[in-house]
């Protein structure tokens, strides 16, 4: 998916905070604050896939949601296409709303089961004053078209379609109204392993046809790396490293995300026998109360004392546009985590 | 090879409904040696967890009936009585789930449901069988396993709750442990600390294990030998090595093609199996992967039999002369892909086609 894109900012997000107030009690005072993204800045540039991983809890789908402007953000700014609209109302949205489009992870919830696929897809165009009923119907039919089912099936319902084809489905909605940007919210996830292919594969050919801009969310880091160009790791509110999708897999610099490329199993017995697996210790901690300092010094292996007073800064490590924070990145002449290091000298 | 533990005899596994018979399993026979560990691996409706809930008579459906044997030390356990199976599920046979979330009683303290497990085995005081929990806990790799045996199933984090899960699967010393997607639901770095329990529970105890998963990683981690399923039969079946490197089945190559692989160099496009996984009340004749296979040719219309074609011991189940097979492997599973005729769907839409 390395389309060409001229350096050109689609979205660029800015010191964004999302808290998510813990109330209790009957007036439902609040008594803590999840803190589901913290300060995360990071551009997104036209025609590019930016890949966003980490585990569950930590944010991602929150950053996605706060860029689409799905949620209103606790602090920060979302700029898109040079316009900030994170100030505005619903109604001043709307129009933006046509140019970034979300793509969601469970096929079976995010279609209403009581419409029919023609309706579900011909909704946005009237929404959005499309055209009139010809031209919402033809182009209906041509996105079905377009993601590989039938004109024919217009009329059916969503639970006449399998996982794989309802997130034909959502991706066709997703693009109707000739969006620039897709967030695709972890959209493989709930597929079965041979149609997970299928729906990639037309995600990549939509890109390159439509000219579209992702962000994509998921937490199976093959299939992040399979589409990504760039690609930023979360851990618990935070990124912790951002960088070019090949480079990250090469070469990790903070320790989470080597921990995480070693984590995968890959389907190789041989090489799944010799390489070192590191094994983190514990579960993710609460992001009501993240670990002070870095927020991952809890769980590392390469933790001193610093790293649990000081936060470390995002800065550039190794290559253009490859950013970490830690206080002791893995040396970048180090053999990479994923690869054989019995091998290695 | 050894006597087997546990040997599946040619089990079938139907299911009336409104819609008609579903085939969920279609003469499946499996076995695994003591000590060894077989993966199971399939898509959802490919039968592997419906063969491993009958091998433990969890089936209570009224709709169901089955076909079969299921030898385990010499009993069918498919002709005991629901008295005699209980005495065997736990101590003999134990079983953990996928979902850590539901598996686990919420109103009862998890050392409590542990020691209901042991005392319903074995006749010991409740001071040992709590002493016993605690020393569990702590094997799993609980934190203060003392204090946490008082906890309920909400005060845990789902890798956690998986680990109780197996705590309680392993407290009678069973022979036989039998992994149903196990950390499906977990983070990837929890999967590995589940992984590496279940491979250290198994050399120190000498556990047989069962383990089902969707996830050729998985797999290749743990496995010592592979059973594949596609619509409700095993469609080959072999040692770890000869099933990864050596795979004898499309449907196989098409598992590993289309895995999106962090040990290689991208591909430009991912091959992805056409189609979708058949109807199981109506299997496509013949083959039933005929219908999504590239290169199904017209001896394909009869039902291929799993057999031993190379004499090696690796059992597959396709009509293609085992000579043809290696080029249009490498093809299919290490492939330059430019071609997008993948993106069309076959027109058969059938409300049955969806998946179960």
């Amino acid at each position: 998916m390395s389309a060409t894109w001229d350096g050109e900012v689609l979205v660029r997000a800015e010191h964004v905070k999302k808290y998510f107030p813990v109330r209790k009690g009957i007036l439902a005072r609040e008594v803590a604050r999840v803190h589901a993204v913290d300060d995360v800045s990071l551009e997104v540039r036209t025609g590019e896939t930016l890949g966003l991983v980490g585990e569950s809890g930590c944010g991602k789908s929150t950053l996605a949601r706060c860029i689409a402007r799905l949620y209103d953000l606790t602090s920060g700014s979302v700029t898109f296409e040079g316009r900030d609209i994170s100030p505005l109302s619903r109604r001043q949205l709307r129009p933006v709303r046509r140019e970034m489009q979300m793509v969601f992870q469970d096929p079976y919830a995010s279609l209403n089961p009581r419409k029919r696929v023609g309706t579900i897809l011909a909704d946005p165009l009237r929404i959005h004053h499309y055209g009139d009923r010809a031209k919402i119907k033809n182009r209906v039919r041509e996105l079905l078209e377009l993601v590989g089912l039938s004109p024919e099936h217009v009329n059916r319902y969503p639970h006449e379609f399998s996982g794989g084809q309802r997130q034909r489905i959502g991706v066709a909605r997703a693009v109707a109204l000739h969006p620039k940007l897709i967030i695709a919210d972890e959209p493989v996830s709930a597929l079965d392993v041979s149609i997970r292919a299928q729906v990639i594969n037309l995600l990549d050919d939509l890109q390159d046809d439509l000219a579209l801009t992702y962000v994509f969310i998921a937490h199976d880091l093959g299939v992040v790396r399979h589409v990504s160009d760039r690609i930023a790791v979360m851990y618990l509110g935070k990124i912790v490293e951002i960088s070019p999708a090949e480079e990250l897999y090469r070469q990790p610099v903070h320790p989470y995300t080597e921990a995480l490329l070693s984590a995968v199993p890959v389907p190789d017995p041989d090489l799944s026998a010799r390489r070192e697996q590191i094994v983190l210790e514990g579960d993710v901690p609460s992001p009501v109360a993240p670990p002070s300092g870095c927020r991952f010094h809890p769980r590392c292996r390469y933790a001193t004392e610093i790293c649990s007073q000081q936060e470390p800064p995002l800065v550039m490590h190794g290559s253009q546009g490859h950013l970490a924070a830690c206080h002791h990145p893995l040396s970048l002449s180090e053999p990479p985590a994923v690869h054989d290091r019995a091998a290695a000298p | 090879m050894a006597e087997p533990l546990l040997e599946v005899r040619d089990l079938k596994v139907s299911f009336r409904t409104e819609d008609g018979t579903v085939n969920a399993v279609d003469g499946v026979s499996l076995e695994v040696a003591p000590g060894e560990t077989l993966g199971i691996v399939g898509e959802s409706g490919s039968g592997k967890s419906v063969t491993m809930m009958s091998v433990m008579r969890l089936i209570n459906d009224p709709n169901a009936s089955f076909e079969g044997e299921v030898i385990y030390k010499g009993r069918d356990l498919m002709t005991l009585s629901q008295d005699q199976i209980r005495d065997i599920r736990g101590s003999g046979i134990a079983m953990i789930f996928q979902d850590p979330m539901t598996s686990l009683n919420p109103v009862y303290r998890v050392g409590w449901q542990i020691e209901e497990q042991i005392r319903a085995h074995e006749k010991v005081s409740k001071q040992a069988a709590r002493a016993r929990a605690i020393e569990l806990l702590g094997a799993v790799g609980i934190p203060h396993p003392a204090q946490r045996v008082d906890d309920y199933q909400h005060q845990f984090s789902g890798g956690m709750r998986q680990r109780v899960m197996i705590a309680m699967a392993v407290s009678c010393s069973p022979d036989l442990l039998i992994a149903d997607e196990p950390t499906t639901a977990l983070d990837v770095t929890i999967q590995a600390q589940i992984l590496a329990l279940i491979k250290k529970l198994r050399d120190d105890f000498g556990t047989a294990v069962i383990l089902i998963s969707h996830d050729m990683g998985v797999v290749a981690d743990i496995a010592d030998r592979v059973a594949v399923m596609y619509a409700g039969r095993v469609v080959e079946q072999g040692s770890l090595r000869g099933l990864f490197y050596d795979a004898q089945h499309p449907y196989t190559w098409g598992l590993l093609g289309s895995i999106a692989r962090l040990d290689r160099p991208r591909p430009r496009r991912l091959t992805a199996i056409r189609g979708l996984p058949p109807s199981l009340i109506r299997l496509p004749e013949g083959c039933a992967f005929g219908p999504r296979c590239p290169y199904r040719f017209d001896r394909c219309a009869e039902v291929p039999l799993l057999t031993d074609k190379l004499g090696d011991g690796h059992l597959d189940a396709c009509h293609l002369d085992p000579e043809q097979k290696k080029e249009r492997r490498d093809r299919a599973i290490r492939p330059d892909l430019t071609a997008r005729q993948d993106l069309a769907v076959p027109q058969d839409l059938s409300p049955e086609g969806a998946e179960q």
